[in-house]
């Protein structure tokens, strides 16, 4: 069975927007329509789209936080806004632009009320809190009062809270939002080992689409509140039609260089950017410039995500 | 309805993770504690130094007076204690706060209201106990007076508790309305310190039949100061105050579901 079953659902707000002093325009703006994916148990799964496409309000369907407007959707076979505090039992939610931690006490102290309130043994909380404190290099923090943690040192505390009561979900709202790149590596590092070794199923939101490379196998990209793309991250770099660039630094300047099977879009001095698709073989380009041109150095770029999915949106 | 039975305890869990906050700030706890202790001391004060110059106020003297100012501040006192959080629910959902207690296991309620737990609302309350010691002291009691002032007591706080909660749901639509809240608690509050007598009739059936604050002391303390209703109400209002406090508690559960649902379904 899928562990969470998303069928036509949709979402509509109602928005009044001011049109006079006295008098309010009343609109309907569909948030989320049409949704319709499914995941199973142990994916690992990135939930990406513009800002405004419906992330958000597809992650607080999925937690209960807000009523489905029409279509079903079951989360660990449970309805979401009706068994909202049973479900909360078997997810753990993390935005990442706040903390849920108590911002003057130590770190302990809010990992201590999470067993209660979640009601974890004591032993088994033992255990977890013991493997994430080593996982994730807490120990010499856990008597430190919240409000002295670096971003990083907090996210890692936040993440440690929403895991102790063994989640079979893991919802990660920007999780990397503002991290440095090591802080941003050893978080991945911990959600992959997290994945692998608990089988816990991660979907995370995310601009970062270094995330999603890390991290996702499978990509759903949303976009005016429905999917348009829901697959492999190969089958989505493919599906952009993306094109490889080959980075030729020439010894002297020149005019852009002209040779079968690709075009310069960029010159810059002796530098110059020639792209190609990205299924074709990189080998023959490279010879043929090489043999036309004094070339200092060579590099080839894979495609950029980025790109990938901005092309997807725009044929949307 | 085993959410119910474990509330309590959840509510004393997250309090106290609440005063332990506040004592990580000692000095400011102290300060906060004695101001806040000071302005109610000073509040009895100066409506004893008002006796000075008169000698009764709506026919009510000082030790009389002394009776419903205690009594309803015991009401106001632990209602504000326990549940006055709930006031915050505008920016709960402002700072989405509310969406993140609402992936936790424990009860909306009992969260938004153990949030910002403040011991030193135990001022205002121990203020209140001693004027109503130094009221009840020239009380005759009987047996039937202590069983009247014991289902006041109660009643008062649980009126009050409504009161806050279901006042405090209008910010579910409006956001920012704590003042709104406020005009019936601490309103209500003002209101019941003094005699009912200083107001005029359409007044006190405003503070019984609609917003039923008389419930909270002036009709069970009628009953304890030996005193016929100077406006003719049916003498077992006295007792009626338990009954007044389940109607505006189901009340208050109503406006309580009708706006968690309402923010589950509009988002804001």
């Amino acid at each position: 069975m899928n562990l969470i079953d998303v069928r036509d659902l949709a979402r509509t707000f109602v928005v009044r927007k001011r049109s006079g002093t006295f008098t309010r325009l009343r609109s309907e703006v569909r948030a989320v329509r049409d949704l319709t994916f499914a995941i199973e148990a142990g994916e690992m799964v990135g939930y990406i789209g513009p800002n405004g496409a419906g992330k958000s309000t597809t992650i607080k369907m999925l937690t209960g936080i807000l009523v489905p407007t029409s279509g079903h959707l079951r989360v660990a076979g449970l309805e979401p806004s009706r068994e909202r505090t049973e479900l909360a039992r078997r997810i753990g939610v993390v935005f990442g632009q706040r903390t849920t931690l108590w911002w003057d006490l130590p770190l302990r102290d809010s990992f201590e009320l999470l067993q209660k309130i979640y009601r974890v043994e004591q032993a088994r909380h033992r255990r977890n809190l013991d493997e994430y404190v080593e996982l994730l290099d807490l120990g010499d923090l856990l008597d430190t009062p919240v409000r002295q943690l670096s971003l990083g040192q907090r996210m890692r505390g936040d993440i440690t809270a929403a895991l102790l009561h063994d989640p079979e979900i893991l919802y990660l709202d920007e999780p990397t939002i503002g991290l440095d790149v090591v802080s941003k590596g050893r978080l991945r590092e911990f959600l992959r080992t997290l994945n692998a070794e608990r089988g816990t199923t991660l979907m995370l939101t995310t601009h970062d689409l270094q995330d999603i490379e890390a991290l996702c196998d499978r990509v759903i990209v949303i976009d005016h509140g429905t999917a348009v793309f829901d697959g492999a991250l190969e089958e989505l770099q493919r599906r952009g039609e993306s094109r490889r660039t080959l980075v030729v630094d020439l010894v002297d300047e020149a005019p852009p260089i002209c040779v079968d099977g690709a075009e310069t879009h960029r010159v810059e001095g002796p530098r110059q950017w020639l792209s190609f698709p990205a299924g074709a073989s990189a080998a023959p380009i490279v010879a043929a410039v090489a043999a036309a041109y004094d070339v200092a150095d060579l590099s080839i770029q894979e495609p950029d995500i980025e790109e990938v999915i901005r092309e997807i949106y725009a044929g949307a | 309805m085993a959410d119910l039975r474990a509330a309590p305890r959840e509510y004393v869990w997250i309090a106290r993770m609440w005063v332990r906050s506040s004592l990580a700030y000692p000095l400011s706890f102290w300060l906060l504690t004695l101001s806040s202790a000071l302005i109610t001391l000073l509040d009895f004060v100066g409506l004893a130094l008002m006796f000075h110059t008169v000698s009764a106020l709506g026919g009510f003297g000082l030790r009389e007076v002394a009776l419903l100012y205690g009594a309803s501040g015991i009401g106001i006192g632990v209602a504000d204690l326990v549940i006055g959080s709930v006031e915050q629910i505008g920016v709960h959902v402002r700072t989405g706060t509310l969406d993140s207690m609402l992936t936790r296991p424990v009860p909306l309620l009992v969260q938004i209201c153990a949030d910002r737990f403040a011991i030193r609302r135990l001022g205002r309350i121990t203020q209140a106990l001693a004027v109503f010691g130094y009221g009840a002291w020239w009380v005759d009691w009987t047996p039937s007076k202590c069983g009247v002032a014991a289902l006041m007591v109660v009643s008062s706080c649980l009126i009050f508790f409504s009161f806050f909660v279901a006042f405090s749901c209008i910010q579910f639509w409006t956001l920012d309305s704590t003042e709104f809240a406020n005009a019936f608690t601490y309103g209500g509050n003002t209101m019941t310190q003094y005699p009912m007598t200083i107001f005029p009739r359409e007044v006190l059936k405003g503070l019984t039949f609609v917003v039923p604050v008389a419930f909270v002391n002036w009709y069970p303390c009628l009953y304890l100061l030996d005193r016929p209703d100077p406006f003719g109400m049916p003498p077992w209002f006295a007792v009626f105050s338990p009954v007044v406090a389940a109607l505006t508690l189901t009340v208050a559960g109503l406006a309580w579901r009708t706006g968690v649902r309402h923010y589950t379904s509009t988002g804001s």
